[in-house]
């Protein structure tokens, strides 16, 4: 079995427009969560959201491409520019065949399909915008990325909500080890605010009032966010053979599903997710120094994994550092997982865990070591990545520290 | 309207909403059932809430729904919607 390195990555979110900017916020402890650029008629029961407000696509991309393409497949788009470029990869002759883009998604494009539904219902015109398709399709970005480097090898979109993009890069990172691809971009992209979309999520009363505060005991509910992240993932051997540099490795993929409910979570499927990642990356419970968590705020995610945690990891559960990195970026839905894949690297590469922003109070049923709103600098060896979706599907990821 | 047939018609009313949420007959609820009995769990129940905001035109707020249990405590948190709705419309909409 082949070693998976990352080679390059690429982030667009609340926190910055590239890896860099991001990196530098979330170390500092800055959130991204801020009153919303329209916050609805009447207004949203939540006013605050994540919004990637220095990300402008007409800087980045043709007008031919603005056309063409929606708001979360321009930022899948740019964020793989981001990663590519720094990998130093080209795609040209053997390795366009054998390279794959696997891209998450939960909801592809939003506005697009919600502009659509107006013109047909609310001004009764028939006339839907002949690029309604193109625009709303899922694997937008995913295409895209595909025809921006001519590669031909394996692509597609995997869609299982807010595990999306774990699970894309998860396919990526079995493809390789496997030799089915020699390299791949894998990542997830979601744009969420969309009036619909955001009515939806006002109705299921998880959204908080105010920015989230994962693990904290006066947490309210979890916080929208939008985003890209993109990794550039590459054969060891291949990458070590043209001098690349080894950003980080990735080690072992877990998913399960939880057969227990549509949206309520329990802890026996998030834990058995992650301890596959565990036997996968052949790591014990006490190899993993830092846990890059789901985290999203609401009381019934935060307690259940944190008791998952702690069947994974036992007594080293409470010392563990673990944070949610949503508490700056918000939940990006089917892109959080690939954030949180570049954010957990970085974590790796610098050694410092990102913190948990807005945390105030202990919660007894989350007895973790939460790095609460100040970056704590740590060696770290390797950190686990989960993400857990409606629907009751998990997927976690394991890093491992690079060469560079 | 004697008061007890008053509160008879909220509560039927109530029973109508989850009856038809749910998609069981009104016949197997009572005050006295609990959601659990009735096998509704709290995605159930922000449907259920949905649904009582449109029927009474009230607006439920989301510390209002976690302490839920019963068929018995859902009316007794319609009526007071209800009355705190009555005391701050205009003399006039009374």
């Amino acid at each position: 079995m082949r070693r998976v390195a990352i080679t390059g990555q690429g982030l667009i979110c609340a926190l910055g427009n590239t890896v860099s900017e991001c990196w530098a916020m979330a170390t500092e402890g800055k959130s991204g969560i801020r009153p919303l650029r329209d916050g609805g008629t009447p207004p949203y029961k939540f006013q605050v959201g994540a919004e990637a407000v220095g990300f402008d696509p007409s800087g980045h991309v043709s007008e031919k491409d603005l056309i063409l393409l929606e708001r979360f497949a321009l930022m899948a788009l740019v964020a793989a520019r981001e990663a590519v470029a720094q990998s130093g990869l080209s795609f040209d002759g053997e390795l366009g065949d054998h390279t794959a883009v696997v891209t998450g998604s939960s909801v592809g494009g939003q506005f697009t399909e919600e502009e659509g539904y107006q013109r047909l219902y609310r001004e009764n015109n028939p006339r839907v915008a002949p690029l309604t398709i193109p625009r709303t399709m899922a694997n937008a970005g995913a295409s895209r990325i595909s025809l921006e480097y001519g590669i031909h090898g394996p692509a597609y979109t995997v869609s299982t909500a807010c595990s999306s993009s774990n699970h894309a890069i998860g396919q990526a990172f079995v493809m390789i080890r496997s030799g089915q691809a020699t390299a791949a971009i894998a990542g997830g992209s979601e744009a969420v605010f969309a009036e619909g979309l955001l009515r939806a999520w006002e109705a299921m009363r998880v959204v908080s009032p105010e920015a989230c505060r994962p693990f904290s005991a006066d947490r309210k509910g979890l916080s929208l966010g939008e985003g890209a992240a993109m990794l550039v993932l590459e054969d060891w051997e291949h990458a070590l053979a043209r001098g690349a540099s080894v950003l980080g490795e990735i080690v072992g993929f877990g998913m399960s599903s939880d057969a227990h409910h549509i949206t309520q979570p329990n802890a026996d499927g998030p834990a058995r997710a992650m301890a596959w990642a565990l036997k996968d990356a052949r790591l014990d419970p006490a190899d993993i120094d830092y846990v890059n968590a789901h985290g999203t705020g609401t009381q019934a995610n935060d307690t259940t994994e944190s008791e998952a945690i702690h069947r994974v990891f036992g007594s080293r559960a409470a010392q563990l550092p673990v944070s949610s990195t949503k508490s700056m970026h918000g939940h990006t839905l089917g892109a959080a997982g690939a954030i949180e894949a570049v954010l957990t690297n970085m974590a790796l590469r610098c050694g410092v865990a990102p913190p948990t922003a807005g945390f105030r109070e202990h919660d007894p049923a989350c007895n973790l070591d939460v790095v609460a709103n100040d970056a704590r600098a740590l060696p770290l060896r390797a950190a686990l990545s989960n993400t857990f979706a409606f629907g009751g599907l998990n997927a976690a990821l394991v890093f491992r520290r690079g060469l560079d | 309207m004697a008061p007890e047939i008053e509160a008879d018609q909220l509560a039927n009313r109530v029973i109508g909403v989850i009856a038809r949420t749910q998609r069981i007959p009104p016949e197997s609820i009572t005050l006295e059932s609990t959601f659990e009995q009735l096998k509704i769990d709290s995605l159930d129940g922000i449907n259920i809430v949905f649904e009582l905001e449109k029927e009474f035109e009230i607006d439920i707020p989301d510390e209002g729904v976690a302490g839920l249990r019963s068929v018995r405590d859902t009316v007794a948190g319609v009526r007071q919607l209800l009355e705190n709705k009555s005391q701050i419309a205009p003399p006039s909409a009374v």
